[in-house]
């Protein structure tokens, strides 16, 4: 959790906001430092987190939270974290012993044919359903990097699918947030991407993009941040 | 009997004898303060059970262990070396020649280290690319340098007289240059000489060669991907499960790491057709099978080289992800055919090699060095990755390329020194 980037947005883990779909965007850097930011931030706020990491593996995130202080491990245990490690699902989909009838993975689609990610979305769904027990604030849903369901054969439409499912469920059902990292790259030719990136700029609430400097590499400094807000009406109509 | 009551009850009195408080602090098991050393003691680092594998050290960033790439100085650009369960993805040059090389130093790397490799193909026999690797640099010389730098170390300690104004610096220890052990982590290749066969036999490797497989097992599932790379996985995956690479499972023997070769991946001898056309049937192939192999790699104690021409891949959008999808991307251009070969700007270099991707583990940033224009040579043995430095600008005027300008330049120059002369006359002193 940074600082200075929570004072920039006007946030703090006590109060934190509720409802909102947070797009990450990184063009020409590495934009996971947001990534690191959001869950310690969450952690941090007794946020019930599902983490969808598609890109690194369980010890990563774990190591880096710790130098951000918070140990995953704990807040695993705790119940407050649900963690999806992509990396090790995708090889029990393909390599592992056949499951336990009604125990579905969420990557069951990159075994079958049709690419749609609603096992998925029942993970996301059940893992942030408030039990009786809990007693986490608001739920939220984190997905490092989007752009790997792409890679793994998901039809851009699909995922806006899952996106637009998964916003009716955490944002306005249980009154919870989003956070997804998508990259993008204006002289990409990756059009499926591009598709995705300016749906997700179009429905979010908050962009922070995070650019890699117009003027070269350079050693100290890695990039900008530009934070984008979207622009609602209800403060002046209220 | 009474007056031996208070007497035995000063008994607890600490012994004030050295020699008793040092029998009662062994008869505790507590340290004792022997003479000059004190109780500290240096705490063995915990990546010592790690680091006893050969050929391997821990990174001093991420605390992940280390490998050598067989090419010091492309482990020195990448951060110290390649972190064991990352995946090195080689974009070839055009004509594949010096990615073939740095393909055949990471084997042979392995194989002086005695890690267990696996080498995939579709083109080239894995036997005969493991006959064609090149010789280490280090049996004989290398331990005549050792030696020779040991003695001279010696005789310098001898001849040494006390230092006057350093005086501080005396009782320093002499530089603790342990060439050997820097040794241990990567190696030089002799490139002129392939590798001895006795060499090749003391180490055990696995082959998948895929008109070879493809002919073994007719009937596989192929998990919506091109069959070449379902069997390369299911090839790969069975022997981390066998041989106990997997981290899981306890090893039985002494714990080795994996090094794994695929040689051009996505070319059309893998039956894909990325490389053929611009909208190909299968365009999630390839991205699918580094994810799951990437998966694999971070499981186990392994780490993998691939190269793939990405020169030919018409598709731009996927080389994008497949960057995505890799830890460590190293781009490479030659300069055969292009008309950099012939400009005596390069003429010290055979090509340029561009980092695209360097992994972040365990932290937020990665290690980047400091310049980004870096060139290879290859001389006559060796092949090496340097900073490019733009030769020495000999000539007076700014063109130097063609030799009508130096001809006419040293015209100029001879006309001045004439005008000098001239002057001169003038010049009363």
């Amino acid at each position: 959790m940074f600082v200075e980037l929570n004072e920039l947005l006007n946030a703090s883990p006590e109060r934190p906001e509720q409802g909102k779909l947070t797009l990450l965007r990184d063009t020409k850097t590495d934009g996971s430092f947001l990534v690191h930011h959001f869950l310690s931030f969450y952690l941090k706020a007794g946020c019930k987190v599902c983490f969808v990491a598609l890109l690194q593996s369980f010890s990563h995130y774990n190591i880096i939270a710790q130098k951000l202080g918070v140990s995953l491990t704990a807040a695993k245990e705790r119940g407050q974290l649900v963690f999806l490690e992509g990396l090790k699902s995708c090889f029990d989909v393909l390599f592992g012993e056949e499951q336990h009838v009604g125990q579905t993975n969420p990557l069951q689609f990159v075994s079958k044919d049709g690419s749609n990610l609603k096992t998925m979305y029942e993970f996301v769904r059940t893992s942030l359903m408030a039990s009786g027990s809990d007693s986490w604030k608001c739920p939220v849903l984190l997905v490092d990097d989007l752009s790997v369901l792409l890679s793994l054969g998901v039809r851009p439409v699909d995922v806006l699918d899952f996106i637009h499912y998964c916003r009716v469920a955490v944002c306005s059902q249980l009154k919870g947030n989003i956070v997804v990292l998508v990259h993008s790259n204006d002289d990409s030719e990756d059009e499926e991407n591009e598709l995705v990136v300016n749906s997700l700029c179009h429905q979010s609430n908050l962009i922070l993009w995070a650019e890699g400097l117009a003027t070269g590499f350079c050693k100290d400094v890695h990039g900008q941040v530009n934070l984008v807000k979207a622009f609602s009406l209800l403060p002046l109509l209220s | 009997m009474r007056a031996e009551g208070p007497h035995l009850s000063r008994r607890p009195f600490p012994p004030v004898n050295r020699e008793e408080a040092k029998m009662a602090a062994l008869a505790t098991g507590g340290a004792t303060p022997s003479d000059g050393a004190t109780s500290f003691q240096r705490k063995v680092p915990a990546s010592s059970r790690l680091a006893a594998i050969a050929g391997t050290r821990p990174s001093v960033r991420h605390g992940q262990l280390l490998l050598s790439s067989g090419l010091p100085s492309l482990d020195c650009v990448l951060g110290g070396g390649l972190a064991v369960g990352t995946l090195l993805l080689i974009e070839e040059d055009k004509y594949s020649i010096y990615s073939n090389l740095l393909f055949k130093y990471f084997l042979a790397e392995g194989i002086v280290c005695g890690h267990n490799l696996f080498v995939a193909s579709a083109k080239e026999d894995p036997a005969d690319i493991l006959k064609e690797l090149p010789a280490p640099l280090f049996d004989d010389v290398h331990k005549n340098q050792v030696d020779e730098k040991e003695t001279a170390i010696k005789s310098k300690q001898e001849s040494q007289e006390s230092m006057k104004i350093a005086w501080r610096y005396q009782n320093l220890p002499k530089i603790e240059v342990s060439p050997a052990a820097s040794a241990r982590f990567g190696h030089y290749y002799d490139v002129s000489k392939t590798v001895s066969p006795e060499l090749l036999q003391s180490i055990k490797w696995h082959r998948f060669f895929l008109p070879e497989e493809m002919s073994l097992h007719p009937e596989i599932k192929t998990c919506n991907m091109i069959c070449g790379y379902t069997r390369l996985l299911q090839s790969i995956q069975r022997i981390i499960y066998q041989e106990g690479f997997d981290g899981s499972y306890p090893q039985k023997k002494q714990k080795n790491i994996l090094r794994i070769g695929i040689q051009s991946l996505g070319s059309v001898l893998w039956g894909d057709d990325i490389c053929c056309a611009d909208n190909p049937e299968d365009i999630y192939s390839l991205t699918k099978f580094l994810y799951v192999l990437r998966g694999l790699l971070r499981m186990s104690l392994s780490a993998c080289i691939i190269t793939v021409p990405a020169h030919l891949i018409q598709n731009k959008a996927i080389m994008e992800r497949v960057t995505n999808l890799s830890d460590t991307v190293v781009g490479l251009e030659s300069f055969i055919g292009s008309e950099r070969e012939t400009n005596p700007l390069y003429k010290d270099y055979q090509g340029l090699i561009h980092v695209h991707q360097i992994p972040r583990l365990n932290s937020l940033i990665c290690d980047v060095s400091g310049t980004k224009d870096l060139a290879f040579r290859l001389k006559r043995k060796l092949f090496t990755i340097e900073r490019l430095h733009l030769p020495p600008d000999l000539s007076d005027t700014v063109s130097r390329s063609s030799k009508q300008d130096l001809a006419e330049s040293t015209k100029l120059l001879s006309s001045g020194c004439g005008a000098m002369a001239i002057g001169k006359k003038h010049l009363d002193f």
